[in-house]
């Protein structure tokens, strides 16, 4: 019998302190029960120096008085039950169903922090996923089983582009697979969700998608945990039902603010711009749970979305991240306020895993080139159009003319496509090769002579 | 009494903070001493002592942990064995192999597995080349072990060891655990020598005497090679932002890069990058050997997701490993990617110890690991006479790509080469984004005689040239983007053309083309001589009067642009061929100029 304690030292924000306690683990899993109403909230240890021990609670922290509350070690680590049952459910961050249904009951349990994935163990990802999404498509090819962040900014539309890829993507080409949506919203906005709640039932898959939601005026506490809950159940869906999952997860911004108003109020010493010196490892703790393995059939694809703080990609969070993730969408705020929509910053997006999962056999054999030379091509178009700010347009040699028109095309046409419109990949590369025409062969010099010959044909 | 003495020496857990947790009773426990933490036997390493608390760093999860619960030391720092089964494997940053690990779970890392090191019960065909009677110093070889198919494991006496033979085994079939050689020393003490040896991670292997680096690690990379040259035993540091493919040209060196054997650390990077390394490794064949380049590599994948402190201790696992081969007399080439991470590991513990922060909440001791880090490169006389070299090439993950931060500034004092990756050439595909003007190699000097011996007498003269017009074409640049290019005279015109052969057909070098992906010296100083040709050319007609419109025959601008794809690195004819086409087009173009010019002065003759 596990004894239970009736005085709390230290309340500070998140965190609870009591003292005399005896026999607790690191990482142990409590109950704080208000007496007088019989609520309970839920915590964890998180440090235990001789008989003190701070502990992170879940929920709002109003309330709790030195006291009012009993303090119940159970005695667990942070489990949930995993059950095929999840599927078009409804939990709150800490997995407790807010849909009105039942509780979720299985004898198989799992802890939300799950462990490291033996490298030996895993499958390096190949496969190609059509988002539909020329930009992606073509420029930064979405695999099974990576983690691919979307960059975006306040205002931009991350959630119609999300909401998009759930839509549109072909998660496997072979039928007989069955495939799952995870979403975990962290510290959203209530409209948010609502959207996202409604983009899933009118693409009719809503059956097949685990919810986890912490709203943006839930505790913070708790969007640290509510990841864990999505990937842990994304993991027993993927790995143990042999689905192939996609795990959307927004707005991972929230998360490190979380991770770091925790850190502070634990007074431990602060990096850059005052996150903890762990937020590396926190992170990476999250997105290594992505992958494939190989002994096994399913697949977790991560699509995180992170929105930057005033834009700037060198902020610690989008940096961090970039550092772990396997490439990263990123959208512009020049080209969302020029009505481009999906508002893909090219250049500095890009996909790792692209190289092994395009080409012949793949996607076209045609694929990398065209990918290698709308970058070059368009990267210099930046360069041009810095020029034609200073001499004008007008000044510009016939070369540099014939980018300024690129630009525009490939901006129109190529990025800009509608909200409900797919394009499947030949239909992209296709695309491609229409406004590489624009620009003198002389200048394409990514493109092989065989791809050239085959695909290339001057506009007059 | 034996029992009240072991009893006095178990430590108690007090305090659990994440990886770092306090013990009380420790009194007798020693410094840096390997222990192991609670009922699952976690392992952990003693970090500061102060009376009797002992704080230790448990390179495992410590959920679950309990306070009272033991800490049972080792009586020994943390060790590597080190012998024959090294090669060909991967391990965590703790030297503990994945395979192994995955045969006891086999998909998670869980904790409590204890420590596994090399295989001991494997049988290796051994060759004893010491006799009874021989006089055997510490780094002397006693024995010989095919390891792989190309790398042969010379069996050493290890250091601080040394006497004569009294007993041998006879040639065959042991285990790395068998007693092979037996020695007595002037103190009549006996030794026994085994295949494998055990060394403290943290303390550099002793060696002779340090030799100076006047070879280059041969590489294949173009702007490595020629521009920004490695030299044995020397250090080299990349950093880059994110997706400036830091790994990737770490990955291309450790494939291609002529040392005997290659040590790559994935130290707190992603998991999938280790596996492609397993899954792409054991089907590229080393130019060198023409086998397996697996056959010579020993990989420690201690990724982003592991716990932190064995993130921090795989640095060290890896360089010791170099040593041991070092000592054997191998040119070894040591890749760590990322030592950021690692500082980073660093910084973690650190701030769990409560220390006082130096720069951005990194412990201010971090510039002295680093230097104590890459100060264990070097070119060695080996304990046992023969020549070994480590070459250490870290990648840095600077902090908002900002090289200022403190790691990269840090690491730039203790290395030798520079190599600067651009987040501007990686948007435009620009690979490897090596920035020539923000990079640097100090070893250009003490390595121009071999590359005057072994390349080409103006191998170093040709590099300086060719650099010198890239640093001009900077220049230039900056004007064109105020005033457009047309303004530009005809000379500088030129310049900017040959300046954009260089970086397209020379500096980007494409790592997915079977025949680009390695280029002998031989390819690259022949096709960096032909641009200086065509460049030579160019303005033989400048100085006529010709305009670069004129100059640039768009044909051979072509030729140049591809000729790393359609000349094969073992015939390179094709560049000959390409001279003659430059000739031809010069010449006509040249005499028609001179004819016109004759012409006119005839013209002006007549009136």
């Amino acid at each position: 019998m596990k004894k239970e304690y009736l005085k709390i030292d230290k309340v500070i924000g998140p965190l609870i302190e009591i003292s005399e306690v005896d026999d607790v683990f690191y990482g142990e899993v409590v109950d704080i029960i208000d007496i007088d109403t019989g609520s309970i909230k839920k915590g964890k240890v998180i440090k235990i120096e001789e008989k003190n021990v701070i502990i992170q609670v879940f929920q709002n922290t109003a309330g709790l008085a030195a006291g009012n509350s009993i303090i119940k070690f159970t005695g667990e680590s942070f489990n949930l039950p995993m059950s095929l049952d999840l599927q078009g459910r409804i939990f709150n961050g800490v997995g407790e169903p807010i849909d009105n249904g039942s509780a979720i009951f299985s004898a198989i349990e799992a802890n939300i922090n799950g462990r490291p994935i033996n490298p030996m163990s895993r499958e390096y990802p190949r496969n190609f996923i059509q988002t539909g999404i020329s930009s992606i498509d073509t420029l930064a090819t979405l695999i099974r089983g990576q983690k691919l962040p979307i960059f975006s900014g306040n205002g931009l539309p991350h959630n119609e582009l999300a909401a998009q890829i759930v839509k549109q993507a072909q998660l496997g080409e072979n039928t007989g697979e069955v495939f799952g949506v995870v979403f975990a919203a962290i510290g959203v906005k209530h409209d948010d969700e609502k959207f996202f709640r409604k983009s899933f039932s009118e693409a009719n898959i809503m059956d097949h998608v685990v919810m986890f939601v912490n709203y943006a005026d839930d505790p913070i506490a708790e969007r640290i945990t509510t990841p864990r809950c999505a990937l842990t159940a994304a993991e027993y869906l993927a790995f143990e039902k042999n689905m192939h999952v996609l795990v959307v997860m927004t707005d991972m911004t929230s998360y490190c603010e979380a991770l770091r108003e925790i850190s502070s109020a634990r007074e431990e010493v602060p990096s850059r711009k005052g996150y903890p010196g762990y937020m590396y490892s926190d992170l990476a703790a999250l997105y290594e749970r992505a992958g494939m393995l190989r002994d096994r059939k399913g697949s977790i694809t991560f699509l995180p979305i992170l929105t930057m703080p005033n834009d700037d990609i060198t902020h610690p969070i989008p940096d961090l991240t970039g550092y772990i993730t396997e490439g990263q969408i990123v959208l512009g705020r020049d080209l969302f306020q020029r009505s481009i929509y999906p508002p893909v910053a090219v250049l500095p997006s890009l996909s790792r895993l692209m190289k092994d999962g395009i080409g012949e056999g793949f996607t076209r054999e045609d694929h990398a080139d065209v990918t290698n030379q709308l970058f070059a091509s368009y990267s210099k178009v930046q360069e041009v159009r810095t020029l034609s700010q200073i001499i004008g347009e007008e000044d510009l040699s016939q070369t540099d003319k014939k980018y300024m028109a690129f630009g525009r095309a490939f901006e129109a046409e190529f990025l800009n496509q509608g909200f409900d419109e797919s394009r499947n990949i030949i239909e992209s590369l296709d695309l491609g090769w229409r406004l590489l025409s624009l620009l003198p062969l002389t200048e394409l010099d990514r493109l092989s002579p065989e791809n050239i010959k085959k695909y290339f044909s001057q506009e007059s | 009494m034996v029992m009240s003495k072991i009893n006095k020496e178990i430590g108690i857990i007090s305090a659990i903070n994440g990886p770092v947790i306090k013990g009380k009773n420790m009194s007798s426990f020693k410094m840096r001493e390997m222990v192991t933490v609670g009922e699952k036997q976690l392992i952990g390493e003693v970090i500061v002592l102060e009376g009797d608390i002992g704080t230790v760093q448990v390179y495992e999860e410590t959920e679950g942990l309990k306070t009272g619960e033991v800490i049972i030391p080792t009586g020994r720092p943390l060790s590597l064995k080190l012998g024959p089964g090294l090669l060909k494997n991967m391990f965590d940053g703790i030297q503990r192999p994945l395979k192994k690990i995955q045969e006891i779970s086999p998909v998670y890392i869980p904790e409590g597995i204890g420590l596994l090191s090399i295989d001991d019960k494997k049988l290796w065909d051994t060759t004893i080349t010491a006799k009874l009677g021989d006089v055997l110093a510490e780094g002397n070889i006693f024995g010989l072990v095919q390891e792989t198919e190309v790398i042969q494991n010379r069996l050493m006496v290890p250091p601080n060891i040394s006497g004569t033979v009294v007993e041998v085994v006879t040639n065959g079939l042991y285990t790395i655990e068998a007693v092979l050689v037996k020695i007595q020393d002037e103190k009549k003490e006996f030794h026994e020598l085994k295949m494998a040896q055990e060394w403290p991670v943290r303390t550099p292997r002793p060696n002779a005497y340090r030799r100076e680096t006047l070879v280059p690690l041969v590489t294949g990379q173009r702007v490595i090679d020629i521009f920004f040259p490695i030299a044995k035993g020397g250090t080299a540091a990349i950093p880059g932002g994110f997706g400036t493919g830091k790994t990737m040209t770490q990955h291309q060196l450790a494939k291609w890069s002529d040392a005997d054997i290659i040590v790559y650390i994935g130290c707190g990077e992603r998991g999938n990058e280790m596996t492609e390394v397993i899954e792409e490794f054991p089907k590229l064949l080393d130019p060198q050997s023409g086998k397996s380049i697996m056959e010579r590599t020993v990989l420690i994948a201690n990724t982003s997701n592991m716990p932190v402190a064995a993130r921090e201790a795989s640095i060290y696992t890896g360089v010791t490993i170099a040593e041991y081969y070092r000592d054997m007399g191998y040119a070894v080439a040591l890749m760590a990617d990322s030592t950021s991470r690692w500082a980073e590991a660093l910084r973690e513990i650190s701030g769990r110890l409560e220390e006082m922060p130096a720069e951005e909440g990194y412990p201010a001791y971090l510039p002295s690991r680093i230097a104590e880090f890459y100060e264990r490169a070097g070119s060695v006389e080996t304990l046992g006479g023969g020549e070994g070299s480590i070459t250490i090439i870290g990648a840095v993950s600077p902090a908002g790509g900002d090289f200022s931060e403190p790691v990269t500034e840090n690491t730039k004092r203790f290395v030798n080469v520079f190599l600067a990756l651009d987040k501007n050439l990686a948007y435009a595909r620009h690979y490897p984004a090596i920035n020539w003007l923000e990079s640097y190699s100090g070893y250009i000097k003490i390595l121009s005689d071999w590359y005057e011996d072994n390349v080409a007498e103006d191998c170093i003269e040709l590099r300086n040239k060719m650099l010198e017009l890239l640093y001009e074409e900077n220049k230039l640049l900056e004007m064109v983007m105020l005033v457009g290019e047309d303004v530009l005279p005809d000379d500088q015109r030129w310049i900017l053309e040959i300046a954009k052969i260089i970086k397209v057909g020379y500096l980007q070098q494409n790592a997915y083309n079977k025949e680009d992906t390695y280029v002998p010296l031989e390819k690259q100083y022949a096709m960096l001589k032909s641009i200086e040709y065509l460049y030579e050319k160019g303005r033989e007609g400048l100085k006529l009067g010709i305009p670069t419109s004129q100059l640039k025959d768009l044909d051979i601008f072509n030729q140049f642009i591809k000729m790393k794809y359609t000349i094969p690195n073992d015939d390179l004819s094709g560049i000959d061929r390409l001279k003659d086409d430059i000739d031809r087009f010069y010449d006509k173009l040249l005499k028609k100029y001179v004819d016109l010019e004759g012409n006119n002065e005839k013209r002006i003759f007549k009136n």
